[in-house]
């Protein structure tokens, strides 16, 4: 039997919000996958000599690395983000009949990313 | 049949504003390409997309084919994309749609045999690949006269929701990785795979296994989500994708650390 078979343009992710949304997620894994690979960089180099260390801090304050690090942090933040709020998914927990809520499980994700942080800010801040 | 349900539309019913149907046709022994085609129906606060679509059939145009069969959510039958969204037509209020214009299109990502009407052979094909039925490992089955697998309610609550799908497939229609690669094993039979994994008295995972955890399996998924949100009976088949692939992830580094684990 003759059958017809609708083909699937280039541009699908534009098609509609959730598709769009689901490709800047997996977008912005580059931006995470990149930044790694900037701090990797930063620390062999500014292991170097106290004159390269000095040199490396002195080029993160310039207006380009301001701009890059802010639009790394957006990216990264929604990776995160959208990653946190699917986490429910994929952990299911049953307590006895009743399914642990999903907005606990978020919680708790979202609880241990903030003290991460904290103790990390508290590492470099405030040594 | 046909009578009983122009009488209905007819009886008492003061019809004033119309719906605008645009609905894909394509009958292959005649036409080379699909084409859109506009139907004028009375509108009525009551009326599904599929009340709609029968009215066209009745009173309209009697050529135009399309599956349905129970009306009520449960059969799966009448899924279609109503303005590029996979929909079960028999739960989509024309009320819902304000600007009084839709566009019903045969499900996304299937091949279409005529108008509405698409090939599900695939799906079924796939739904046999994934063994959905309790398998027990060799001998350990009881014999008939010891009675049923007993399960607590506890084990059963960690797999019911997957047991309510009715096999729509608008979950196929709403993934965008099997209108790209229709190798893909899908939201459905996954989610149903994972509904006898998750069975306290099944032993079949391993038999799944090869279906579930090859390429054409979970790792295709990029976990878009889609198929959970149009989902009319909340399977949710996304999580059950990402909770095989957790599993399977688990089972290879079991078997690379203590390979003596594996079987």
């Amino acid at each position: 039997m003759t059958t017809y078979r609708k083909p699937v343009s280039n541009t699908w992710w534009l098609e509609s919000k959730p598709y769009f949304l689901f490709v800047i997620r997996e977008f912005t894994s580059l931006f995470v996958a990149g930044y790694c690979l900037f701090l990797l960089l930063f620390i062999a180099k500014a292991g170097d000599s106290q004159e390269a260390y000095a040199t490396l801090i002195l080029s993160l304050k310039s207006p380009t690395s301001m701009v890059f690090h802010l639009i790394s942090f957006t990216f990264i933040l929604y990776h995160a983000i959208t990653w946190f709020n699917l986490t429910p998914k994929i952990m299911v927990f049953h307590l006895g009949e009743e399914r642990i809520p999903n907005a606990l499980i978020a919680g708790a994700v979202y609880l241990s990313w903030g003290v991460v942080s904290l103790i990390i800010s508290w590492l470099i801040l405030g040594s | 049949m046909a009578t009983r349900r122009t009488c209905l539309w007819k009886r008492g019913v003061k019809v004033s504003e119309t719906f605008e149907m645009e609905i894909f046709r394509y009958y292959p022994d005649k036409d080379n390409e699909p084409f859109i085609k506009s139907y004028e129906v009375p509108f009525r606060d009551d009326w599904v997309v599929l009340d709609a679509i029968n009215y066209i059939k009745d009173e309209i145009d009697g050529t135009l084919s399309y599956r349905w069969s129970c009306r009520m959510g449960v059969c799966g039958s009448c899924g279609m994309m109503v303005n590029s969204v996979p929909k079960l037509t028999c739960s989509a209020f024309l009320k819902d749609y304000p600007s009084r214009k839709i566009r019903v299109e045969p499900l996304q990502g299937f091949p279409v045999e005529r108008d509405l009407i698409f090939d599900m052979d695939d799906f079924m094909n796939k739904l046999t690949e994934v063994k959905p039925y309790l398998l027990r490992k060799e001998g350990e089955e009881k014999p008939l006269e010891e009675g049923e697998y007993l399960q607590s309610p506890a084990e059963l609550a960690h797999y019911k929701q997957y047991t309510l799908c009715i096999n729509c497939m608008l979950c196929y229609a709403a993934c965008p990785i099997y209108a790209l690669d229709s190798n893909f094993v899908g939201p459905a039979a996954i989610a149903l795979a994972q509904r006898y994994n998750l069975d306290s008295r099944d032993q079949g995972r391993n038999q799944r296994q090869e279906v579930i955890a090859s390429h054409e399996g979970i790792w295709e998924c990029t976990f878009v989500g889609e198929c959970s949100v149009v989902c009319p009976k909340d399977v949710d088949p996304a999580a059950a994708i990402q909770r095989a692939k957790v599993s399977s992830t688990l089972d290879w580094f079991k078997e690379k650390m203590i390979p003596r684990s594996k079987g």
